[in-house]
């Protein structure tokens, strides 16, 4: 199925990258203190895009269900953690382990490797007995193993080397965005040259049809096994500049919950879309860490204001009750309790909308902690239930700037 | 038998209760082929629900109304956010569930403020009783029996109604049961009304027991009846309860083990207590690498 | 068909790059344009000038009931002194709050936001670990930070833009040993902490230290994130013939620990660090065979000027009310919360300016006399405290009853 080359995408995706790069060196530099919540959102996200990428490379690209991304992040944090604590902070850190049993360092970089090392090691552990199981079946025990990892390195008897309950810290972190950027960016490019080589083309075809794969002469079981070392490599990288980004790690943060974010940010992107994991965890990220922050914050609206939101809201919900019922009316539309669901809810909304407008009341409702996350939580209930694609579906950012002829072309080759 | 006794009567009332939420979890599996990772929210949100209504009135209005209004949530999540994604891939629907489990938890969260609230007292069933050497709850010893009279309440329903019957030819091949006239969607609603149901009894019984409420206090319940479902062999009722009572006490004999080995004159300090979730996971994942169906799981060609 | 959905898909990305461009655009002129501003607004327009202090503490997870009532005591702190002198010129003091969720994952980004927000300094966190996880943060921002109560010795350990106001976790957990072992006449304790938590562990590890210097022995578990079922744990502690249960574990679990030892009849006296200091301990303990003491910042009563005034401030207020769990009794926590306010002013007003590098200068000489004691930081940046309070629960009340007042 080779299409003409789409040379304008290709060179169009490149000078995006290039210059988000270049933003991001360059504000990095001169951009004043407020500006840190961005370069937060870019360290956090670009640490995300790892993670949803490998997730993505086994989920999407593989048929591979697995829902132990957490586990994997983990070990690659602790690893990472673990042998890059200066020795002369060993004894504060590990203060109720008399300094651990670990006393020697390895460089930076060498430990980022090791992270994703062992992370393989575990999954190719795990994988022998559990890549035999098939889609649900294989998410539960995965999911299983991620907090048989967990209770493990919380037990207080290994304390010596994970430290227990307690955090690991002060081990070298990046301070710059573009360093997490670089690593990011390295591993990205790796993996898309992984799918895009036959190993990756035989990926695909076990996530389209296993028995069909088989029999091409696809060895199932150590092309499953290689997805699944090498998605858990990247997601030990990724826990350990997580790790980095955090300067501290616990293992109480590695939770079932954070596997179904990534998975969630996998879902939004589009699965089997590389470009989309990545513009979705960077939106993910800005909206649950900051755009969205303002919503945790009781506000009272100056007068001016208050016109504006009332406006504001009014438009919003207008448009969004009018797509509602138009699609509500269509028989052959999504099931009608959605649509219903949705029309009712902006309607509600509407009419608190009037006795907010005629009462004068200027105390924006509603906004008080944790309402951030209500509305975060609508939202992607919004994207999984109309977009169920994700932003990309299965498209790469170069086929959104194919010319239009030969997209018409492709579209022919595809039939 | 009387180092052991506690332990296996705290696993058995554990079990009990996730067997009540396993049951939810293995009917919807059984018919739509999806993990509802919502299930163990609606157990929770029953749980608030009651805290909140019993504010205000008596237990004994607040525990049906209650009852009837997570039965209400049960069905609105079915119809709202599964039902459209019906012949979509099943990723997005499960991703669906994840994102309904997310809202439920966030708005709670919201609605309490995050705070844990503490479960009104139920009379008789809060009290404290003494069975040989062990005292508990009346509600531990009620739990059992009550399970296993709405098991057999249940399959009864499934082999004798038409409503059951229908149930499982949907599980047994979905298209052909569409084929043959059967209404999926009132099938499947029906499904998840059961399944609310005994999440709402279970709340009752759970929470009775242990009397925080919190936003997350659905998750691991949730988390482990499925472990229960699948240990039992999912789609199967008899299975999930089975799974539920084993789960249950092995967890409370690992929490239990080095006391035991103590009374025994054997000291270990290595904190195998920690293990107690672990264990969980791990009998799972040796039932499915030794019978991929699981205990009572039958063997069933289109699981894939 | 498909063009529409290659536009929207278009236009979808490129929203995300517009946003995320304008977004910092709009932050950089007016810091905090999106939440602080319309906070700020009333103050603004009476033409005073404002200085921020950030208030760094969980509203939801684990220690969410514990860090409302700290930030309870830091709001009735600011309304009852919502000015301050900075170099001879009166600011009003706006207090930036973030939930940092209990989580050391979200923490700091939480934390970010005070950095970015301008704060002059920040007040937090409730717990340990999230305090910790902030630091770095604070730091790189140039933010100085006074930790209320977190009793970790790794909070201001080798960090100078960290400062505490309570006692520490080895003193705490000494206090408690003896306690159990001299007053209790407990020989072998019970210790329960939860995985992963570094709070309990902490705390238990240096009771035990201190347990088993005094002669005593113990038995440690821990129970796993999510566990509400502690029947196992109590019977454990029981067959093996221990005399004090050890459980310094956040309230949620205390209430559930509470409940069950009562149910299962533990017969033996529950211990406990400032955790489970809280109403909701109280409330679950109220009618019920159980004997309940804790290690404690303040005890109600101590000064009843403050007592008062809270008490009024919380029943003037129902989102107040709900923040401490329902009534009026009066948390350390709030007290401590209440000091750190202060403190922060003496600080603000040494330092004669609102830039948190000189707030971090000054810092160190600040000492203030607040409702839990004096207050006067050391070389490591940790308040010189020498007592803690210990308290029990009257069953019949459900009150707090005052026991001794402990030293080493």
């Amino acid at each position: 199925m080779k299409t003409k080359e789409n040379k304008r995408g290709k060179i169009i995706t490149a000078a995006i990258i290039i210059s988000v790069f270049l933003f991001a060196a360059i504000a990095e530099k001169v951009a004043p203190p407020s500006w840190n919540m961005l370069f937060m959102v870019l360290k956090k996200g670009s640490i995300y895009v790892l993670i949803a990428v490998s997730m993505n490379l086994l989920n999407g690209f593989t048929g591979l269900f697995s829902l132990g991304q957490a586990g994997f992040m983990l070990l690659g944090a602790y690893t990472y953690g673990i042998f890059t604590i200066p020795v002369e902070d060993r004894a504060s850190v590990y203060q109720y382990f008399d300094g651990g049993v670990i006393q020697f360092t390895i460089p930076v970089p060498l430990a980022l490797l090791l992270s994703g090392l062992v992370a393989a090691l575990f999954a190719f552990l795990i994988g022998l007995p559990v890549l035999r199981l098939k889609s649900d079946y294989l998410a539960i025990a995965t999911l299983g193993f991620a907090e048989i990892i967990r209770a493990i390195f919380q037990w207080q008897a290994l304390g010596p080397v994970t430290n227990g309950s307690n955090l690991l810290r002060k081990f070298p972190v990046f301070e710059s965005t573009i360093a997490y950027f670089a690593v990011v960016g390295l591993c990205v490019a790796i993996i898309l040259l992984l799918i895009n080589s036959s190993y990756g083309r035989a990926f695909k075809a076990i996530r389209e049809d296993e028995i069909a794969a088989e029999a091409m002469g696809i060895n199932l079981a150590k092309h499953k096994m290689l997805a699944f070392c090498i998605s858990s490599f990247f997601a030990g990288i990724g826990g350990a500049l997580l790790a980095m980004y955090q300067t501290s790690v616990q293992a109480a943060i590695f939770k079932s919950a954070m596997t179904y974010e990534i998975l969630l940010i996998v879902v939004i992107g589009g699965i089997g879309s590389i470009s989309g994991s990545i513009i979705a965890s960077f939106l993910y990220i800005a909206c649950s860490e900051w755009w969205l922050r303002f919503l945790d914050q009781e506000t009272i609206l100056q007068p001016t204001e208050r016109g504006k939101f009332i406006i504001v809201m009014a438009v919003v919900f207008v448009t969004l009750l009018v797509l509602m019922l138009i699609r509500i009316k269509k028989p052959k539309g999504k099931p009608r309790a959605l649509y219903g669901t949705g029309a009712a809810v902006c309607a509600v909304v509407l009419v608190w909308l009037v006795y907010f407008a005629l009462t004068g009341q200027t105390k924006v409702p509603l906004l008080r902690n944790g309402f951030r996350m209500v509305v975060f939580s609508v939202i992607i209930m919004i994207i999984v239930l109309f977009f169920s694609h994700g932003i990309m579906g299965t498209k790469e950012l170069p086929d959104l700037f194919k010319p239009k002829e030969k997209e018409d072309g492709g579209k022919e080759a595809a039939l | 038998m009387s180092v052991v006794l506690p332990y296996l009567l705290s696993g058995i009332s554990v079990g009990g209760q996730y067997a009540l939420i396993a049951i939810g979890y293995t009917m919807v599996y059984g018919i739509l082929r999806l993990i509802n990772f919502a299930h163990g929210d609606v157990f929770m949100v029953a749980g608030v629900m009651m805290v909140y209504m019993c504010a205000s009135m008596p237990w004994y209005i607040a525990m049906p109304l209650m009852i009837v209004f997570t039965v209400l949530i049960g069905f609105a999540i079915e119809r709202v956010a599964y039902m459209p994604l019906r012949s979509a891939p099943r990723m997005s629907i499960m991703i669906s569930a994840i994102g309904v489990s997310y809202l439920l938890q966030n708005l709670v969260a919201y609605i309490t403020g995050g705070l844990s609230q503490q479960y009104p007292t139920i009379p008789f069933i809060s009290d404290s009783i003494n069975i040989g050497p062990a005292n508990t709850k009346v509600v531990t010893v009620i739990t059992p029996f009550l399970v296993i009279a709405l098991v057999f309440a249940l399959v009864m329903l499934i082999n004798h109604t038409k409503i059951g019957m229908a149930m499982r030819a949907v599980a047994k091949d979905y298209d052909t049961a569409q084929l043959m006239g059967i209404r999926i969607n009132s099938v499947i609603s029906t499904t998840f009304v059961i399944g609310s149901f005994l999440a709402a009894i279970g709340s009752v019984l759970y929470f009775s027991n242990y009397t925080g409420v919190t936003y997350t206090s659905g998750a691991m319940p949730g988390l482990k009846a499925f472990v229960a479902a699948v240990f039992g062999g999912i789609g199967s009722i008899p299975g999930a309860v089975i799974g539920a009572f084993i789960i249950g006490i092995s967890e409370n004999i690992v929490k239990g083990f080095e006391a035991m080995l103590a009374v025994f004159g054997i000291n270990s300090n290595i904190g195998i207590a920690t293990f107690s979730d672990a264990v969980t996971f791990a009998l799972l994942i040796i039932i499915l690498v030794v019978k991929p169906t699981g205990l009572f799981g039958e063997k069933a060609t289109d699981k894939v | 068909m498909k063009n529409f959905k290659k536009v929207a898909s278009l236009l979808l990305a490129g929203s995300m790059l517009v946003g995320s461009l304008a977004g910092c655009a709009g932050a950089a002129p007016a810091p905090g344009a999106d939440s602080g501003d319309q906070a700020a607004a009333p103050a603004a327009a009476s033409g005073d000038k404002v200085v921020k202090i950030g208030v760094y503490e969980p509203a939801s997870g684990d220690n969410g009931a514990g860090g409302k009532q700290e930030t309870l005591g830091i709001q009735y702190a600011n309304s009852k002194t919502p000015t301050v002198d900075i170099g001879g010129e009166t600011y009003t003091v706006q207090l930036v709050v973030v939930d940092n969720q209990s989580s050391t994952e979200k923490g700091p980004s939480a934390a970010q936001q005070l950095v970015s927000e301008g704060v002059s300094l920040v007040l937090g966190s409730y717990g340990s670990g999230v305090s910790i996880a902030a630091s770095d943060v604070f730091k790189n921002g140039g933010v100085p930070a006074i930790g209320v109560t977190c009793t970790n010795p790794q909070v201001t350990e080798g960090n100078e833009h960290y400062f505490r106001i309570c006692f520490l976790d080895p003193f705490q957990g000494t206090v408690l040993a003896n306690y159990a072992y001299k007053t209790q006449n407990a020989k072998k304790a019970y210790c329960l902490s939860k995985l992963g938590d570094d709070y309990s562990a902490g705390l238990v590890n240096y009771f035990v230290e201190a347990f088993t210097a005094l002669g005593g022995e113990v038995v440690e578990e821990s129970f796993p994130e999510g566990n509400s079922d502690f029947t196992s744990y109590i019977t454990n502690a029981k067959s093996q013939g221990c005399e004090v249960f050890f459980s310094p574990v956040s309230i949620e679990a205390a209430a559930n620990i509470v409940e069950q030892a009562a149910s299962q009849d533990l017969g033996m006296p529950i211990l406990a660090g400032d955790t489970w200091d809280s109403n909701v301990v109280c409330g679950a303990a109220e009618g019920k065979n159980v004997d309940i003491c804790v290690t404690t910042f303040y005890q109600e009563g101590a000064v009843p000027e403050f007592d008062n005034g809270l008490k009024e401030y919380i029943n003037g207020d129902s989102t107040a009310l709900a923040n401490n769990g329902g009534n009026d009794m009066i948390a350390a926590v709030s007290a401590m919360g209440y000091d750190a306010y202060y403190v922060a002013l003496e600080a603000l007003k040494a330092a004669g300016s609102t830039d948190p590098a000189a707030v971090q200068g000054v810092l160190p000489s600040v000492t203030y006399e607040g409702v839990s004691g004096k207050i006067a930081f050391n070389a490591t940046g940790d308040a010189e405290r020498n007592t803690a309070f210990v308290k029990k629960v009257n069953t019949e009340t459900g009150t707090w009853d005052f026991v001794a007042e402990q030293s080493i």
